[in-house]
């Protein structure tokens, strides 16, 4: 793509992913949360994969990258479900929601200013859910594309 | 008669969708096809959870607590994550079809036999 | 003695473990894959033992249940609910418990067989990952007492049942069966969900006990019935939407082929939890149990005369387990035709039910047996075709021995454990009907004559010189298949044991509509 492109895309990368990663924390009091924002952070691979080529983004971000991404997301969501038992609790049972700390705030009942430091375990698991769809998505993105690249090899070394 | 709208939409939708999947050759299309019916069942739940009057049921700084019940939405989230994951897991079986056979023609796509 | 915190939490376990086993093997694999083999078969190992912990507690103290996210376990309904359990509930009764032990030793023989069968390939970390969650999704299916979570696993279990048939991805005729499995299969589902649509806009809920309580019978629900008999029938391989199944069957990995034979016995756990739970007696049951008897007689015949011309020795097998799906069907169908008439419900209803389910679990076993002595023959030789085999029971005696066990299992061959469910079946189906019965027999007939030729064509004849060099499969191969073929062994000559521990319990649970209710709402 042409240096316009490149550059605008180099100012939006950042912009894209803290939206996302804002969508990601803010899940649990407005509309969106882990997968939402995970999608949106793979749209900025989108991005920077149309901006650039293939080969060079490979480079940059690397498959290994993702797909430790898309584990720790995922070991991050049941692990967080896991450690109910360590408090005798049932799986997926919010430990943190009203108990102060982290994520800890009660919730006023009814209509109320949104307080960030609220929802317990959900919020938590929201960023393991965005993280996840990050790696995820992102690998798909890129495998479907690698398909592309192949068969422009193919038809540039027939010519 | 008007209430029954998003319904008849579903329905018509759902026979886009099936029409597509059965009749179409092109393995995209049939792709396409899915989606669409997905999209018809994600429509479908929605409005079985419009309530004339509701707000969406988010507390922040919400206007009113007349809400409509969140139990429909997050079921079509859910389908939406699931749908994302099926086109995926389909394309990427069409890329690799269309690297081993040279076509998606699903005619042509045919050396199971038996 | 059994861990008190094991106990208790079980059903989750069930989910949690295979889940964090499959999400930790691309990590593993990349230390030796002496680590991944390791860990592999350590969580198989400790998920099927906490599957039979938590079926013997189901057999013991009946129905658990499991409420995710709650304070206690066992607490459905939450108390400021109005009576509603509204979160994800895990309810699990005997017929769960029975699918659970199924899904249990079949899906450890497989990963043990697996362990050396698919040590030749690449990508292994991904197979296992596929196969983990192939092992969640069903235990999630049978366990689950909410609809919409049902579909969750459901969709899980297809992926990755997806994945797995196209693994073999070099000459892509793996990745047109998986297409082929996958685009019904997605449709099937869409199916399901819009039938969770119908019954949540009726009747507000999710959860199946509830919506069991609140079953009207009305056209809506008849609509939903179609939907749900018509996809999860086509997953479970009937006729007429079978013509996934041999693509499918024969295209996996051997491994999982074995176990792809219980994920379709999941859907048909779906099936009859859809027909004896949500509706029971609002169907008109005489009309529907027909339905579901002309379905089974359908996929038996035309599985079986299908079956026969087949020249590749998996595709054969493939057709077979069609064939076998129609006996569970037939078994429950009667069932389900005398539903509500208890005269003849203890005459012979109950007994054809029994036959039914107790098939399922010999089906999962002599079938799975049978793939994965296929998949031995394969390992060795590198050909499924069946005229280019011959001799092999010379230098494969052991493969020999297990073969015959499934051959004479699946023909009904007393004392083998498929006598024990099909004598029950040709029994009470005698009764209700002698022509089904003759057609069963008819059918098992050919069964009989089909493996009788694949098995001479296979192991018997004079040493082919090209086979000359071809040894016993591995040990674990060995010891994967041998678990599955004592079994058989063992319930063909203990068959009432079995039915009255296992089956009949699971066959009660399966028709007592009110008590699956009262276990969810508290007798509400």
């Amino acid at each position: 793509m042409s240096k316009l492109v490149r550059f605008a895309a180099d100012i939006l990368y950042p912009v894209v992913l803290i939206f996302g990663l804002y969508i990601v924390a803010h899940g649990h009091i407005t509309p969106g949360g882990g997968f939402q924002g995970g999608a949106v952070i793979a749209t900025g691979v989108a991005l920077v994969i149309v901006a650039y080529s293939y080969k060079e983004v490979i480079g940059w971000i690397g498959k290994g990258g993702l797909m430790a991404r898309e584990v720790i997301g995922l070991m991050g969501f049941i692990g967080v479900a896991l450690f109910a038992f360590l408090f005798g609790m049932p799986f997926f049972y919010n430990y943190l929601a009203g108990q102060g700390g982290l994520f800890g705030v009660p919730v006023a009942f009814g209509p109320n200013p949104g307080e960030l430091n609220t929802g317990g375990t959900v919020p938590l698991m929201n960023f393991a859910v965005g993280i996840e769809v990050w790696g995820g998505l992102s690998l798909v993105i890129l495998y479907l594309l690698s398909g592309l690249i192949e068969k422009k090899d193919q038809e540039e070394e027939g010519s | 008669m008007l209430w029954n709208l998003p319904f008849i939409a579903v329905v018509v939708i759902t026979m886009i969708g099936l029409v597509t999947i059965l009749l179409k050759k092109n393995l995209i299309k049939v792709m396409l096809g899915i989606n669409i019916l997905q999209s018809a069942a994600n429509l479908f739940l929605i409005s079985l959870g419009y309530r004339e009057g509701g707000i969406a049921p988010i507390f922040t700084l919400a206007p009113s607590t007349h809400m409509v019940l969140p139990t429909p939405q997050a079921l079509c989230l859910t389908s939406i994550v699931i749908g994302l994951a099926t086109s995926a897991l389909m394309l990427s079986f069409a890329v690799i079809i269309h690297k081993k056979y040279g076509t998606v023609d699903l005619d042509k796509i045919r050396r199971l036999q038996g | 003695m059994i861990p008190d915190f094991i106990w208790t939490n079980a059903p989750a376990l069930l989910v949690a473990i295979p889940l964090l086993g499959a999400f930790l093997c691309p990590i593993i694999g990349k230390i030796s894959p002496r680590a991944r083999n390791v860990w592999v078969g350590g969580i198989m190992l400790v998920t099927a033992i906490v599957a039979l912990i938590l079926a013997y507690r189901v057999f013991t103290d009946g129905t658990v249940l499991y409420t995710f996210g709650a304070a206690v376990p066992g607490l459905s309904i939450p108390l400021d609910s109005g009576g509603i359990p509204i979160r994800i509930i895990f309810t699990v009764d005997a017929m769960s418990a029975f699918m659970d032990i199924i899904c249990a030793i079949v899906g450890f023989s497989a990963i043990l067989y697996s362990l050396a069968s698919e040590s030749r390939n690449s990508g292994l970390e991904m197979y296992y990952t596929l196969f983990l969650l192939m092992v969640a999704g069903v235990f999630g299916m049978v366990s689950t007492g909410d609809f919409f979570n049902f579909f969750v696993f459901l969709e899980i279990l297809s992926m990755a049942s997806a994945g797995i048939i196209a693994y073999r991805v070099d000459g892509g005729v793996a990745v047109e069966a998986a297409i082929k499995y996958f685009v019904l299969s997605s449709v099937g589902a869409i199916f399901v969900l819009f039938a969770i649509g119908i019954y949540y806009g009726q009747y507000d809920a999710l959860n199946m006990a509830m919506i069991a309580y609140r079953m009207q019978g009305s056209s809506l629900d008849m609509i939903a019935l179609v939907m749900l008999v018509a996809a999860l029938a086509m997953k479970c391989g009937a006729v007429p939407m079978h013509f996934w199944t041999p693509d499918a069957y024969s295209m996996a990995p051997s491994s999982a082929t074995a176990f792809l034979v219980v994920a379709s016995q999941a859907s048909l756990y779906g099936l009859f939890r859809v027909l004896f739970t949500f509706y029971n007696l609002t169907l008109n049951a005489v009309t529907v149990g027909w339905i579901i008897i002309i379905l089974g007689i359908l996929s038996m015949v035309v599985g079986v005369t299908m079956a026969i011309p087949q020249k590749d020795v998996k595709r054969l097998m493939a057709y077979h387990a069609v064939s076998q799906t129609g006996y569970m069907l037939l078994g429950i169908g009667v069932g389900l035709a005398v539903l509500g008439n208890q005269p003849l419900m203890e005459s012979f209803g109950y007994m054809a039910m029994n036959g039914g389910v107790f098939h399922i679990l010999n089906h999962a076993l002599y079938k799975g047996l049978l793939f994965l002595t296929a998949g031995a023959i394969f390992y060795r030789i590198g050909t499924r075709n069946l005229n280019k085999m011959g001799g092999l029971g010379h230098n494969m005696k052991w493969t020999m021995v297990f073969f015959i066990i499934g051959a004479l299992a699946i023909a009904g061959i007393p004392p083998l454990n498929g006598f024990a469910s099909k004598l029950m079946i040709y029994e009470s189906v005698f009764i209700f009907n002698p022509i089904l019965a003759i057609i069963a027999m008819v059918v098992s007939i050919l069964t009989l004559a089909s493996f009788v030729k694949v098995f001479h064509s296979i192991f018997m004849g004079p040493k082919l010189p090209e086979y000359a060099e071809v040894k016993e499969a591995p040990l674990p191969m060995l010891l994967g298949m041998g678990i599955l073929a004592s079994l058989a062994v063992i319930f063909g000559l203990f068959p009432d044991i079995v039915v009255t521990t296992l089956v009949s319990p699971a066959v009660h649970a399966l028709t007592d509509q009110a008590a699956y209710i009262a276990s969810v709402l508290g007798g509400a």
